[in-house]
């Protein structure tokens, strides 16, 4: 092996090129979302746009300052950035500014930052090194624990500056954990559960109880050889039958009223005709709107800056959460569904590259940053089409916000700075 | 598993996004064109209707504006609602109401507050509106008449229905629509194709601007004037003359095929179907049902023609050589016929009749005895029927006669296979049905039917279909109205029964409606009628009517009248017919005692006797 070749710097071009690729469409999707009909100057900086032309300047600084760091600092130093995120976590409760209900913000002099936009990026730092010590045995239970912790910590602070949706992200890093070790059953009954609670709050809990009975019933007397023992099965159905009347439960009683709204139009619980349009009006507004808009694109879109329900700022939030929806009326199923196809190519890249890598911290950092950028992708696209129940976070790259591009800026160059740098690991 | 479960959970995702995508953009698309696009308002403005004139270049019909005061609710201030009520000429419960319903459609985009503000009006509300906030003035154009005659003829505009609206999408919802005469019938003419403006509008309805720049946004395209066939003062005459009456004139230029007066009686002022009251004009019109002044009885009335219709069963039978001018007959004042030796009562005084003196005094047997011998020469009464019925029908009567008028009526002139299904088991002839020889019995026509028939006389074979377009904006019409019509009897037929017609005035029925100077053919009739009252059938006083054309040679006015329930032909259509005719080639009129004693007879003594409840005497 060429050792001199191998330090040289082997960034992997292609990731840069699609994130490139991606942010500048996002802009040009914020430019025709956030302005009116009477658009003049790419530069106006009161406007949406303007900023985040701003936000993609300092992005490409971060950027060039992250790859001319040592790739060992991020490993060495992941702890110290963890415990830095979750003080300014802790410090919004005394410092931040609420915004949207959300007590997200810290205002500095007029230019607002959002921590736990970076605390998806350092919890992943910190979990990938954690894992990756040589002290840590993931197949412990007390390991597991431990590891839990970490992405629990932050998530908790950030549930309790009500902003659930960011919290749901945090939850991505357990593909990191699997990835990295913990027993399959976890993931089955993972999966498991969330099937339950998804067919109880769609069917109710004694539909889905009386179901799982019939098939243990049906396994107990033809499958099974020794018919007498049914303790086992009696154990599954006690708390398949607890846990969908729990998440009933839950659903009626803890859960807050438009929780309750977003679940029920995801799961099209609402049958009468005449109510699903009164929600159309109401609860279901964003999603209606949204929806149209993307009829509308049909197979081409109506071109940049023409989408007449964008322009007419039918879709509330559009330069924001719903900006996949300006995507799709302008550009149409082509453009939107190259869009998608980036965004799949990122991630799998991303999972590929991580892959390559013989540092345990690498690829687990790498597995990180795919997931985090995954649950992005999936819910909010997912919510836009109408696929995912309404929660709030951004679409990656798209979504005007400077915290949220330089967050994702920084989680993809550390690990492409990781990744250049991996012929240099031994 | 370890390595591909994210993988596999990633490609998942795209995928169902990309299926998603394609139900929601391809399969379940919404239809996007401009036109149905709701963040796209269309703004339509509209064209100059084009303007009526007359076949002398008088102006009947043209534009006003009108003014309506527009609201938008939500941006009305406080106000002093005494001061405003007393502005506008309204009550307070007024006010309200109206703001009210402003409010109900929405409170962000004008509504009609209060429709056809006069001129005057407007010129001094536009000062003062400007101090109460969410108020404003809306300008449109209404027609304005400059006429008060020809109602049935120019017809009127209103607002388009659902019907209008399914049938051409040309319309939208509030736009006017000629609903009759040829307000109706040249439409496209006349309204010219309204411009469209593109304006993108924001969730609030609100504009922000036009559409890509206006690139889609057309002009509005103005009207074309039409000049029509009316002669305006002869129309005015003979409405005049028909006051007090209800009936038709028709009167055509033989030689074109032009409509020259179309009178309905009675009418009523154009100029009451506009403007504020309008509805409710509309509504009293329409609830007439006696007079029915809304019904065009010189186009849709269709009766029973009486002995006018003696010249096209002369026509027949010669062409169909089964008489002569030399034939003579005898009349006994009645005509006996078939084995129970049936009666049909002749009036012409009895005598020896040949054709000239059957027609000038319209004389019954000789005309049984004409269609007799039509229908016998054949061995099949229903064959016989049919040539005879397809001579008639050469005349343009039994249907429609494709002309340029919003209404029309078929009439009626039945032929073999009709008796054929009547009497389906039984031999029927020529005497069955004898009653047709006088114009009665299964026959019917309408006014203009029997106008354009006595142009074919007078054309001695031909006719031009009638027609009320001049021209339009200067150019000429279409030409299937310069298009001869043949009828199937030769030529040399015609001249011996328009002998008999000018006998009609010089020593038949009427006698005594001579105009001196011209030369005039005509015919008289008298057709009964009935009604039904309470069930049982009713016999009113006879319809008066009457045909006839001038001059005799090269004849300039085909006209036909009916007056209903005015007694025999020549007592008021005949007086009429004479009235106009003198009125037309002179210009002027001579017979004053005789235009007095029209304009005096008013004949609503004989309309109310139906509706009287009480037995009442007819043909007085």
């Amino acid at each position: 092996m060429n050792l001199n070749r191998a330090q040289s710097f082997q960034l992997d071009w292609l990731l840069v090129l699609v994130y490139f690729a991606l942010v500048i469409f996002g802009y040009f999707n914020i430019v025709s979302a956030s302005s009116g009909i009477e658009f003049t100057s790419y530069f106006d900086l009161s406007k949406p746009y303007g900023k985040q032309l701003i936000f993609i300047g300092i992005s490409v600084i971060v950027i060039i300052f992250i790859l001319a760091i040592d790739a060992k600092f991020y490993e060495r130093f992941a702890s110290l950035i963890y415990l830095f995120v979750l003080l300014a976590l802790l410090g919004l409760f005394v410092l931040g500014k609420k915004v949207n209900g959300a007590l997200s913000w810290y205002d500095i002099g007029g230019v607002t930052l959002q921590p736990s936009e970076f605390a998806k990026c350092a919890t992943a730092l910190a979990l990938a090194k954690y894992i990756s010590d040589l002290q840590t045995n993931i197949k412990s239970i007390g390991d597991q624990l431990r590891s839990s912790a970490i992405i629990l910590v932050p998530a908790l602070l950030i549930v309790l500056q009500n902003d659930a949706g960011s919290t749901l992200v945090f939850l991505a890093l357990i593909f990191v954990l699997y990835r990295e070790g913990i027993p399959q059953n976890y993931i089955f009954i993972g999966f498991f559960g969330i099937i339950l609670a998804i067919a109880t709050l769609k069917f109710s809990w004694p539909w889905v109880s009386g179901a799982i009975g019939g098939v243990l019933l049906m396994y107990q007397l033809f499958f099974k050889r020794k018919k007498k023992k049914f303790g086992l099965p009696l154990l599954v159905l006690i708390i398949t039958v607890g846990l969908s009347f729990g998440v009933e439960w839950s659903y009626d009683h803890i859960l807050q009223k438009h929780h309750q709204d977003r679940i029920g139009l995801w799961l099209r619980l609402e049958t009468d005709p005449a109510k699903v349009q009164a929600m159309k009006r109401s609860i279901s507004y964003n999603l209606t709107q949204s929806e149209k808009a993307i009829r509308s694109g049909g197979f081409t879109g109506k071109g940049f800056n023409e989408g007449t329900r964008t322009k007419g700022h039918f879709v509330p939030e559009q330069h924001t959460d719903y900006i996949f929806s300006t995507v799709a009326e302008e550009w149409g199923f082509l453009g939107s569904s190259v869009v998608i196809l980036l965004f799949l190519f990122l991630i799998c890249r991303i999972i590929f590259l991580a892959e390559q890598h013989r540092s345990q911290f690498c690829r687990a950092y790498g597995y990180g940053v795919a997931a985090i950028l995954f649950v992005h992708f999936l819910v909010n696209i997912g919510m836009v089409m109408g696929l995912v129940p309404t929660v709030g976070i951004p679409l990656p790259f798209f979504s005007y916000g400077g915290s949220g591009l330089l967050g994702f800026t920084v989680l993809i160059f550390i690990f492409l700075k990781l990744d250049a740098n991996r012929l240099n690991v031994w | 598993m370890r390595k591909y479960l994210l993988l596999l959970l990633v490609v998942l995702t795209g995928m169902s996004f990309v299926g998603r995508l394609f139900y929601l953009q391809i399969l379940d698309s919404d239809d996007n064109n401009l036109d149905n696009d709701n963040a796209i308002r269309k703004v339509f403005q509209y064209p100059k209707r084009g303007y009526i004139y007359d076949r002398n270049n008088t102006l009947l019909v043209a534009n006003q504006p009108t003014y309506d005061i527009m609201v938008v609710p939500q941006e009305v201030e406080p106000l002093d609602t005494l001061l405003f009520c007393n502005l506008l000429k309204i009550d307070k419960p007024a006010f309200l109401k109206s703001l009210n319903r402003a409010k109900v459609y929405s409170p962000r985009l004008p509504s009609l507050f209060l429709s056809h503000v006069s001129k005057k009006d407007y010129a001094f509300l536009s000062e003062k509106l400007r101090n109460f906030k969410g108020f404003f003035i809306r300008k449109r154009s209404v027609r304005d008449y400059q006429t008060d005659i020809g109602a049935n003829v120019l017809g009127y505009i209103a607002e388009v229905n659902p019907d209008n609206l399914s049938k051409d999408d040309y319309y939208k919802f509030g736009d006017l629509i000629g609903k009759l005469g040829v307000e109706k019938s040249y439409e496209k003419q006349l309204r010219g194709i309204k411009g469209v403006k593109y304006i993108q509008k924001d969730i609030y309805n609100r504009d922000i601007g036009p559409y890509k720049e206006g690139q889609f946004d057309t002009l509005p395209v103005p009207g074309k004037d039409i000049q029509i066939t009316i002669d305006a003062e002869l129309q005015a005459y003979g409405e005049q003359l028909m006051q007090n009456k209800m009936g038709g004139i028709v009167a055509i230029d033989p030689t074109t095929g032009e409509l020259l007066s179309l009178v309905s009686a009675p009418s009523y002022n154009p100029g009451l179907l506009v403007g504020r009251d309008r509805s409710k004009n509309y509504t009293s019109l329409y609830q007439d049902s006696i007079h029915r002044p809304l019904f065009d009885k010189s186009l849709i009335r269709m009766h029973e023609p009486g002995s006018p219709f003696k010249t096209l069963v002369a026509l027949t039978a010669l062409q169909e050589d089964v008489i002569s001018t030399k034939d003579v007959i005898y009349c006994n004042e009645k005509y006996v016929y078939g084995k129970r030796n049936r009666v049909m009562k002749c009036h012409c005084g009895g005598g020896y009749r040949n054709l000239y003196s059957a027609i000038a005094t319209s004389c019954n047997s000789y005309f049984a005895m004409a269609f007799r011998n039509t229908i016998d020469q054949y061995d099949d009464a229903s064959n016989g029927m049919d040539i005879w019925s397809n001579h008639i029908q050469s005349f343009g009567l039994g249907n429609f006669l494709g002309n340029d008028l919003s209404v029309g009526k078929k009439g009626s002139i039945p032929d073999g296979a009709y008796y054929d299904s009547w009497y389906p088991d039984f031999r029927w002839g020529a005497t069955t049905v004898l009653s047709n020889a006088i114009g009665q019995g299964e026959i019917l026509v309408t006014p203009i039917q029997l106008a354009n028939m006595t142009a074919a006389i007078a054309n001695r074979g031909y006719y031009y279909t009638p027609h009320i377009i001049k021209s339009i904006d200067g150019e000429s019409i279409d030409d299937k109205f310069k298009l001869k019509k043949q009828t199937t009897i030769n030529p040399m037929h015609f001249d011996p029964v328009i002998e008999g017609m000018h006998q009609v005035y010089t020593k038949g029925t009427a006698n005594f409606l001579r105009v001196p100077g011209i030369e005039i053919c005509g015919k008289t009739g008298t057709a009964e009628n009935f009604t039904k009252i309470n069930g049982v059938k009713t016999p009113l006083t006879d319809h008066s009517i009457f045909v006839a054309f001038a001059p005799k040679d090269n004849p300039k006015i085909a006209i036909s009248v009916l007056v209903e329930n005015g007694y025999y032909g020549a007592r008021w259509a005949g007086r009429i017919a004479s009235l106009m005719i003198e009125k037309y080639l002179k210009g002027e009129v001579t017979l004053k005692a005789m235009e007095q004693l029209v304009l005096n007879k008013s004949l609503e003594e004989e309309y109310l006797k139906p509706y009287s409840g009480k037995p009442f005497k007819i043909n007085q």
